[in-house]
This record gives C-alpha cells, structure tokens and sequence, in this order.
C-alpha cells in the first residue's frame, strides 16, 4: 500500500480536527477536536517512520501520546470545573481574559 | 636626619595627649542629656589635663641633648597595602611640643572663658563636645609621623571647624557661613592629598623621616610640584589668598571658637605645615618664592580689610590673615625664617587670642552688638577687658617691650635680608597693623559712647576675666622669655635649620623705623576715631574704604569665577536632561506604550479567534514553505 494515503488521511483528520476547533462551541468537542488533530499528527510520524526505515517517529509519537494523557487530565479538569460555577460549556461564554 | 628616640618614661604618654580630649569629645557628644550638668567640666578637665602632660614632656626634654630630642611612638600599622604602609604613629620633636603647648593652654583658657561665655546656651554640652574634639584632631595634626595621619588631623580641625562654625544653626548665615568653609577648605585639602600622593609615588613612603631623607633625590620638578601643593592645602587652611574668602564669614561662630580655631591655632595649621615640610622648600626655590608672594598679598588684604570693617571680629579676623601672611612671607624665606614663622605664630596665638577672647567680653556686654560704632567709651565700664585688650593690642602692634615686637621684627629683618622690597613690604604692613589696631581700641574703649538705648555694658564675671588676666600675662613675657631666656632659635634648630641674619645696616635701624611706622598708623588712627567724633552710620568713604568693606570683591571674584560658571553649566545640563536625555527614553516608552493600546484590542478574549489566527498563522507558515520549495 502506498504510505502517501496514511499521509493524505493524516492531513484529512488534521483538517476535520482543526475545523472542530473553529467552528464549534462546546469545550468538550473542541477538546476531542484537538485529540483528533493530535493523533492525526500521531499517524503522520509513524507513517513517515515507515517510510524513512527507523523507529524516531515512531517515539515522538508515544511522547506526543503522553502529552496528550496529561493535557486531557488536566483540560477536562478545567473543563468540569468552569461548567460547576457556570452550568455551561459553551467556549465562547469565559471572555474575561481581555483587554 | 636626626635618629628617633624611643618614647619612654613621660613620653609613653604622647597617644594619651589626644587620647584625653578624644575621650572627652566622645563622653560628651554620644553621654547625651545626662551629662548636661558635668559634662563642660569635664571637656576644660581633659584638655587641661593634656596641657599638664605637654609641660611634663617639655621639661623632660628639656633634659636631653638637642639631638635626642625626636621622640617616636608606633602604636599599630594603621593601612598596609603593597609597599604602601602607613602607621597610627607619633612624633614629638621641638616644633611639636610648642604646638602641642599652644594648643593645650590656650585651649584650656579657652575652654575656661567658655564656661562663662555659653553659660546660658542650651547645647553648651555639644559646644564642649565639639570643642574638644577639635583639640583632639589638631594634636593628631601636629603629633602624627606621616602625611597620611596628619591628613587626618587635617580632615578633623576642618570638621570641627564646621560644625562650629555653624553652631548656631538656626541662623542661616551660620549654616551658610560653616559651608563656605568646609567648601573652600576642601580645595586646600585637594592639594594636599595629592601632595602626599605625589610623595607616595616619588619617595615610596609618605612618613616624615623617610621623605626628608631623600627628599633631595627628586628632580626639582616635582619637588616643585609637591611643594606648589602644600603650599594650596596651606592656603586653604590658613585663609590665605586665594582661598581667604572663609575666614571672615567664619566669625559668624561663637567668639571663644574665632578665638581659638580661627585665630590662635587652626588657621596656623598651613604654617606648620610649610615648615614640618621645610626640607622640601628649601629644595623648591620657586615654591618658596610663591609662598612668600601668597604671604605679602595675604598680609596686605588683611591688613587692608581689618581697616575698613566696622564688625569688630571681622576686623580681628582681617588681622588674622594679616599676621598669617607674616607667618607664612617668614616660612618662604627659608631656614632664615622658619624659626621666626614659628616665633610668630607662638605669640600671635597668644595676643590674638586675648584679643578675640577681650571682643568676646565686650560683645557679651553690650547684648552681643558687634559693631563697633555702636561701642566708644567702654574702659571706664570693663576695666579688666579694657586693660588686657590694650595690652594684646600693644603686643600685636609690637610696641616693646611686649612680645609681638620681638617676633615681628624678627620677620622684617629676615624680609630685609632676602630682598629689600619684602622687608618694606612687611615694614609697611606694620604700620598699617598700627592703624587698624588703634581704629579698633579707640572706638571699643575710647571716644564718647554711642552706645544702643537698650544696652548696659557691665565687666563679665571672673570665669572669664581670668584667662584674658592670663593671656595678657602671656603677651607681655613670651617674647623677651622665648629671646632672652629660652632662645627658640637654637630650639628649633635642629628641626628647621637656623641663619643668622646678616643686615646691611645695624638692626636697631630697622627696628625704629618700624616702631615709627607703627606710630605714625596709631596716631593718624588716633586723631580721626578718638579725638573726633565717630558716626553712628557708616559713611560713604573712598572706592579703597569700600571695596575693602566688600572684602576686597573675593566673594565676587569667587562668584564669577567659580559659582556662576558652575551654576550655568548645571543648568546646561539640567537642560540636556531634560530635552536630551529624559526625551529620548519618555518619548520611546510613548511610543511603545501607544503602540501597545493599539495591539492590546487583539486581545478579545474570544477563544476561537484565537485559535482562528493560529491556524491562520500556521497555514501562512505552510504556504512560506511550499513556495520557498518550489521556487
């Protein structure tokens, strides 16, 4: 099989991912958004690991996996508790933080 | 050189001389209120206790012979760096031991007058404290074996000086007036430090003994140089032109201060300092020819303003310069001279501080007016003032057979000797000593009184009279003491070095022509203040009278020279600052401060514009690669 289609499948997810970011309002499906971007990054490094012929990508892709187990500790922590004293997930409603 | 003797017996007690009044100034300025009440006792008890060890030390070497009469005391290696090494260590020889006498008797008269004189003064404890701390720094001064030490005696009569000077600070003229002379000191102190740092850099040592001996290894250059610097610190402390501009404004001090720091001793520090450094004048010849043309112009603007001022300190401290400008003319001539500058000097303290002591008396009876035309007629009131005044005045005017006579004729026959235009010089100077002393006791003591409605001269009481009594004493028999039975030429000596003055015709002919000069002054002085009446107001008088009320224009010309100069290039740079320097930093926190309101409306808080613009960013990123790889 030709490992350009795993890369063209990557971009594919990537896009979808970071059009969920974009375009959608609730935190908990930006989050999965994000994951998906991640692990289309995640497919991007194994395939080009296959293609070169060594095991480098193959490692970023378990740190990346870490990383993303932390980041989705921590995010959904965020998360449940902004909806606590909110009662919403909406991403748009936290605009605080500004000039 | 002479060699050193061990400090034994009395002599062990050379650190104790400064030790006392070190202590004393310490008790009494750190001991606070609760020494109010004992403390002055104790500050005239410390000093007197030191002139008490000064003659023990002067009898003792009385009994050694001339060339074991160097006495040094190492008490501990004070700075060592390198081949730099200066220690906390004393030297006692002939010269010193006439300082230390002068400065420990006639500061503890002084000390005595002062018990009366602030006896009502609130912060009498600080005055004493003060006082003894500048006995303290002027024993250090003329006891210390090396430059660096007598630096720091130096740096501490200046201190006390100021403090002094100013204090009664609560009048702003005495605030300003302790400025100016800590200031203008401070040039004269420039000079000397770099003086001792030429030597440290010529000689490798800054001790007396290791400079005197190689003194003359140094090219004449630099000992010129060395010797032009001493001569500026000289200036300094000495009120000498043209740093004089201090001293007058320094009477603003309490008079038992004009007497004893601005008259009888630290103004003198410049002469011991010429010649302490004798060995290296005699080596410079154009050194000593500039010292000896400071002393003629100091002599004559003394001498000049003592006339003309109606502020009877003022016009004391006029003579001050005057006969410091004796003292340092005599110091220039060489070894000739040195012993006669010391001469002077030693009697000078003496009749000049009964002087300043006798003002003091009268101001202290007359609700501290100091203007002399606002006195007249007061020897029938103050009896005892009077009497000692008249007999200082004769002294410092050198009728004989007191002791001015003795010494300032000394100094004009060594003038003779040198050039005949120094000794007329000097001779001339005389006779106006003889007029502006006589102005001076004819207006105080003679003619009707003109006396201030509120004011009732009274005789002041025995605390004080009784140091005048003594210095009058002082002034009628050091002199013919000191030539007849003490011989302080053959003293000195071995420190200084002595020549015989050799005169072109006999001496009594100088000596007559002086006295008649003397004379003349006295008596033109006597007709226009004592047989005519004397104006209440000052009248317009002639451009001589009233530039020498203006202090000959050394303010003014210090004005000019200095203050405006400094002043205006201050204010360039104030200008620069603020424009220049302030500008360029406010206008650049300006622009980035706008630059930022600008950019901070990015910041929406909307997190998906955020991440909308990363996005955008990274495709931008993408794109930049893809072109960059097909181009």
């Amino acid at each position: 099989m030709n490992p350009s289609n795993y890369v063209v499948l990557s971009a594919v997810l990537f896009s979808i991912g970071a059009i969920g970011v974009l375009v959608r309002r609730n935190a908990i499906i930006v989050f999965m958004s994000v994951e998906l971007m991640l692990n289309a990054a995640n497919l991007a490094f194994v395939a080009f690991a296959r293609m070169n012929g060594n095991l480098d990508g193959q490692v970023v892709a378990f740190f990346v996996m870490v990383v993303a187990a932390s980041e989705v500790v921590v995010g959904l922590a965020i998360i449940v508790t902004i909806f606590r004293t909110r009662r919403s997930a909406s991403i748009d409603e936290p605009n605080l933080l500004k000039y | 050189m002479t060699e050193l003797m061990p400090a034994e017996g009395v002599f062990s007690l050379i650190w104790v001389l400064i030790a006392l009044p070190l202590a004393g100034a310490a008790i009494l300025l750190f001991g606070g209120r609760r020494t109010n009440s004992w403390g002055p006792y104790l500050g005239v008890l410390t000093v007197a206790a030191s002139g008490v060890i000064g003659v023990l030390m002067l009898l003792g070497m009385m009994q050694n012979s001339p060339e074991q009469r160097t006495y040094g005391q190492t008490l501990f290696t004070w700075v060592f760096s390198g081949s730099f090494q200066a220690d906390m260590a004393f030297q006692l020889d002939q010269l010193s031991i006439i300082f230390v006498l002068l400065i420990t008797i006639v500061g503890t008269l002084i000390h005595v007058y002062s018990l009366g004189y602030m006896a009502h003064d609130d912060n009498r404890r600080k005055f004493f404290g003060e006082l003894n701390l500048f006995v303290a720094a002027m024993l250090l001064l003329v006891l210390a074996n090396n430059y660096l030490l007598l630096y720091v005696g130096w740096e501490g009569v200046g201190l006390a000086s100021y403090l002094l000077i100013s204090f009664w600070q609560h009048k702003p003229s005495a605030a300003a007036a302790g400025k100016k002379a800590f200031i203008i000191n401070r040039v004269g102190d420039v000079g000397l430090s770099l003086a001792i740092m030429l030597m440290f850099v010529t000689f490798g040592s800054v001790g007396f003994q290791d400079v005197f001996g190689v003194a003359d290894q140094a090219s004449e250059g630099t000992l010129t140089a060395i010797g032009l610097l001493l001569l500026l610190a000289a200036c300094g402390k000495s009120a000498q032109f043209p740093l004089q501009s201090w001293l007058l404004d320094a009477m603003e001090g309490p008079t038992p201060v004009s007497a004893l720091i601005h008259a009888a001793t630290m103004v003198t520090a410049g002469v011991y300092l010429i010649v302490r450094s004798n060995v290296i004048f005699t080596a410079a010849e154009w050194a000593a020819v500039a010292v000896i043309v400071v002393g003629l112009i100091t002599m004559w603007m003394g001498a000049i303003i003592g006339s003309a001022k109606d502020d009877i300190k003022k016009s004391l401290a006029g003579s001050t310069m005057s006969q410091i400008g004796y003292m340092i003319t005599a110091a220039g001539l060489g070894p000739i001279g040195y012993v006669f500058a010391i001469f002077h000097l030693l009697t000078h303290g003496v009749f000049k501080a009964g002087l300043f002591l006798g003002a003091g008396s009268v101001m202290h009876g007359m609700n501290d007016n100091v203007n002399m035309r606002r006195y007249g007629a007061l020897r029938g009131v103050m009896v005892i003032t009077a009497g000692t005044f008249i007999i200082c005045y004769l002294a410092i005017i050198g009728i004989p057979p007191f002791d001015g006579f003795f010494s300032k004729d000394d100094i004009i026959h060594a003038s003779f000797e040198r050039s005949p235009i120094i000794g007329i010089l000097a001779m001339l100077a005389a006779g106006l000593t003889g007029f502006y002393m006589t102005r001076m006791v004819a207006m105080t003591f003679f003619g009707k009184a003109r006396w201030e409605d509120d004011a009732h001269p009274h005789e002041s009481p025995k605390v004080m009279t009784i140091p005048l009594i003594i210095l009058a004493i002082g002034a009628t028999f050091l002199g013919m003491a000191l030539v007849y039975w003490g011989n302080i030429e053959s003293w000195l000596e071995p420190v200084t070095g002595v020549e015989t003055v050799e005169l072109a015709l006999p001496s009594w002919v100088y000596e007559l022509t002086t006295l008649v000069l003397v004379l003349i002054g006295a008596a033109i002085a006597w007709v226009s203040y004592a047989r005519r009446d004397v104006p209440v107001e000052a009248p317009h008088g002639s451009w001589l009278t009233r530039a020498a009320r203006e202090e000959l224009y050394g303010n003014q010309v210090n004005d000019a020279l200095v203050v405006q100069p400094t002043y205006y290039t201050s204010r360039l740079l104030v200008w620069f600052d603020n424009k220049g320097v302030d500008g360029f930093v406010n206008g650049s926190a300006a622009f980035v401060g706008g630059l930022s309101g600008r950019l901070r409306r990015y910041q929406t808080g909307f997190a998906r514009s955020y991440a909308l613009s990363m996005v955008g960013g990274a495709v931008l990123v993408v794109l930049a690669l893809v072109l960059v790889r097909m181009s």
